[in-house]
């Protein structure tokens, strides 16, 4: 942007440090120098601290075994098992808890959400205090608050609940039922696959018939039939090849069926309700963005309440719903690392935690479970952005 | 006036109205109590349903939260005794005493009982730098701001951690706990958080390729993580990053995390006010000659952020719940005392922790609602200069 006077005149001399090209050069040069200094003097700081303390570095202790116990892993697990090992069972267990957050969260926040719309009176206030009153208070609280406040507030091992259908509920858990899979159970398994693909594969057939002759085709009716009903008829044909392993009170512990520990119960309350109450806002202002004439313009074209819904509203909220809604489904991910106050076994107390502790190699350790965050994160609003530049409005 | 022929055959018909109705009030049942009813509980059978299930609800949970805050709670005593059924022979809700007895640890932590006067003029100066910046018909308001970011911080510093030169014994802050330095953090993180986050959003706009990689990597990278995983890397690395010596002390650690978190959340928000701003506007302040710092100081952010107020307090808002989470690294934050003290064997009872958490949660809800509000009615009144 350097000023050039034509007609004439010679152009007006500026000094070289006053060229705005020469300063941004400088700029950047020094601030390159002060971040490599700084990344420097970390570095070789240290160097000299870890030496000093006799801390190895480097990724060896991967491969070491870890030598504790982790109290739900989806993998095997023992306490033999490499660090390593103990990483991933950290790492399913976060994804466990975030992806069944996630379902809960959408639904109770869709429903609140439109019930903040509603003009039913009551509905519409007590979910605008749902939402004021779980937003405005720490999420560690509510977790605290779920786990020992509730959950560990439950009756102990012999007076557990009992729950009809072969439950229990105690402070030590819910001890549910575990279906165990007979042979011929398999069948139930290709059924529902071929269900799954003869739905899509008919769903398909239906839009091109109808984008041809405009006649609509039942494809939620069939789907439905497809998805659940072929699976059931081969169930009952097959001679009901699943059992259930009942769990069964011992003197000091439960044993058999599936276990929910408090813990997990607590952390996916907690995250749900939490993140429900965003999720409702996000839907309340999505809905409110589709402008009421929409829904003028479809009422005089002739479709009624339903149709509008779901081939006018809905479409075009989502394209506002869709982008806060992921999110905070990322929030909710992030969020679960609040575990480590509860003793979730997630991915940051069992590494961040006890591998870091028993191990003291806080550089390799953090710096690894921050790339996974930042994975997830990335990849996320990766897709994200595919998504938007797909159903973004085109312009003319 | 004049009839013709038509006009007189109508004015004969005896069926004919030949004066106007006065207006008549709406149906009873349209207005009042039960028009009411009628167009907000019970208007379709659907709407009928959801209301009952929803005034059931209701009705198990205001009363069941009355009762236990209220009407079973236990007012005084001096010990667990006070608090347990079996003791007591009946229902028994909060336990106040507990609380009571707990106020000062909630409040100071383990600060040094004759010094603690210093907090309570911390708290007062504080109340005052808050109030005088928030009200818009405070005087001065020019020096609010500086009294806030500067004169404050200052002054807290010297007040909390202490000066031996003028008389205040130095108190580590491993001793401070509880409400203090949940405002602490929270301060600092939003004293910190905004010029910062104005510094990195200006970066990230900027036309310097390095300015913006090293902005946008910054931003990038730590909303990418967890906050606790933020906290544990100021906790544990930080330490090894600097000589031995100069080793920060854990709360300072923690502090130098949460305003990491803060700044790079406030760039985003500050960057979308930047955005809202219309070119003519940067280019309208080249044209009369202003520099960059010129231009943004006197032209751009102070529309940009006039718009984001009620961003920044939302942001704020954030913020003031997230310091609960110091608590994991071993700070003793409101919440955290309240941990150590749910579990004190002279108030060991079943209703003691659901009583810790009711009085933390009263203090959040409090708080973060009065903030919530503030952002909601400053964006009523900047939304009036833009009605026309």
């Amino acid at each position: 942007m350097s000023i050039d006077l034509r007609a004439g005149s010679p152009p007006a001399r500026v000094p070289f440090y006053n060229d705005p090209k020469v300063r941004s050069i400088a700029y950047q040069v020094a601030l390159c120098a002060v971040i490599g200094f700084l990344v420097w003097g970390a570095a070789s700081n240290a160097i000299d601290n870890l030496r000093k303390a006799n801390i190895a570095s480097g990724f060896g202790f991967w491969e070491q075994t870890a030598g504790f116990d982790i109290s739900q892993s989806m993998i095997s697990y023992t306490n033999q098992s490499t660090y390593g090992r103990a990483f991933w069972v950290g790492l399913l267990n976060t994804l466990l808890v975030a992806a069944i957050g996630i379902v809960f969260a959408t639904i109770i926040g869709f429903i609140v959400g439109i019930a903040r719309l509603s003009k039913n009176w009551l509905v519409n206030k007590a979910a605008s205090g749902y939402v004021e009153i779980i937003r405005n208070i720490p999420l560690l609280l509510q977790l605290l608050f779920w786990y020992n406040a509730v959950l560990k507030a439950l009756p102990d091992l012999r007076d557990s609940v009992k729950i009809p259908g072969g439950a229990f509920l105690n402070n030590r858990g819910l001890f549910m039922p575990e279906p165990v899979a007979q042979s011929g159970f398999q069948f139930v398994l290709i059924a529902l696959a071929a269900g799954i693909i003869g739905s899509i594969v008919y769903y398909r057939w239906a839009k091109k018939r109808q984008d041809k002759t405009g006649q609509q085709a039942p494809v939620f009716l069939v789907s439905l039939g497809l998805i659940v009903g072929v699976p059931l008829a081969v169930f009952f044909a097959a001679g009901l090849p699943l059992t259930f392993s009942y769990p069964e009170a011992g003197r000091f512990n439960m044993s058999g069926g599936i276990e929910v520990l408090p813990e997990f119960a607590a952390l996916l309350f907690g995250l749900s309700i939490y993140t429900a109450a965003f999720i409702a806002e996000v839907v309340r202002a999505g809905i409110r963005a589709v402008s009421h004439g929409q829904t003028e313009a479809s009422y005089s074209l002739g479709l009624r309440s339903p149709p509008t819904l779901r081939l006018i509203v809905v479409p075009q909220a989502m394209r506002v719903i869709i982008p806060p809604l992921t999110s905070q489904y990322l929030n909710l991910t992030k969020n679960s690392t609040l575990a480590v106050a509860i003793g979730y076994p997630d991915l940051v107390q069992i590494f961040t935690g006890t591998v870091l502790n028993q191990t003291g190699q806080a550089v390799e350790v953090v710096a690894i479970t921050m790339a996974v965050y930042l994975t997830i994160s990335l990849t996320t609003s990766l897709f994200m952005n595919i998504y938007n530049s797909r159903i973004a409005l085109v312009e003319r | 006036m004049t009839m013709s022929e038509g006009d007189l055959a109508v004015a004969q018909l005896k069926f004919v109205r030949q004066t106007t109705l006065e207006q008549q009030p709406p149906p009873k049942s349209m207005t009042g109590a039960i028009g009411w009813l009628r167009e907000n509980l019970i208007s379709t059978p659907f709407n009928v349903v959801l209301t009952i299930l929803i005034a059931l609800f209701l009705l198990w949970l205001i009363p069941g939260i009355v009762k236990f805050l209220l009407i079973d709670a236990v007012w005084t005593g001096a010990d667990r005794d006070a608090c347990r059924e079996i003791v007591q022979n009946r229902p028994i809700g909060a336990c106040w005493p507990f609380a009571w007895e707990r106020l000062s640890y909630f409040t100071y932590g383990s600060y040094p009982i004759p010094q603690r006067w210093r907090v309570d003029v911390f708290f007062a100066m504080l109340a005052i730098g808050v109030v005088w910046i928030l009200s818009l018909k405070a005087p001065r308001r020019d020096l609010a701001a500086y009294y806030c970011f500067i004169v404050l911080p200052i002054c807290s510093f010297i007040l909390l951690s202490g000066f031996e030169a003028i008389g205040l014994p130095h108190v580590d802050t491993v001793l401070w706990g509880g409400v203090l330095v949940t405002i602490v953090v929270s301060a600092v993180g939003i004293v910190v958080s905004l010029p910062i986050g104005i510094l990195l959003a200006l970066g990230r706009k900027s036309d310097m390729p390095t300015v913006k990689l090293f902005s946008v990597l910054f931003i990038e990278f730590v909303r990418g993580v967890p906050l606790v995983t933020v906290l544990f890397m100021a906790s544990v690395m930080l330490p090894l990053f600097v000589p031995e010596q100069y080793s920060p002390d854990k709360l300072l650690r923690a502090l130098i995390g949460i305003a990491m978190f803060a700044s790079a959340y406030m760039a985003e928000v500050v960057r979308a006010g930047l955005q809202a701003i219309p070119k003519g506007q940067f280019e309208g302040a080249m044209a009369v000659g202003l520099g960059y710092w010129q231009m943004m100081r006197l032209i751009i952010l102070p529309q940009a952020l006039k718009i984001t107020i009620p961003n920044i307090v939302n942001t704020y808002i954030g913020l003031f719940k997230d310091t609960t989470l110091v608590f994991i690294v071993g700070i003793f934050d409101l919440l955290h005392t309240i941990e150590v003290s749910r579990l004190d064997p002279k108030w060991a009872t079943p209703v003691t922790s659901t009583t810790g958490y009711a009085v933390a949660g009263i203090f959040y809800l409090v708080f973060c609602y009065a903030m919530s509000r503030y952002a909601r009615a400053t964006e009523a009144r900047l939304a009036k200069s833009d009605r026309r």
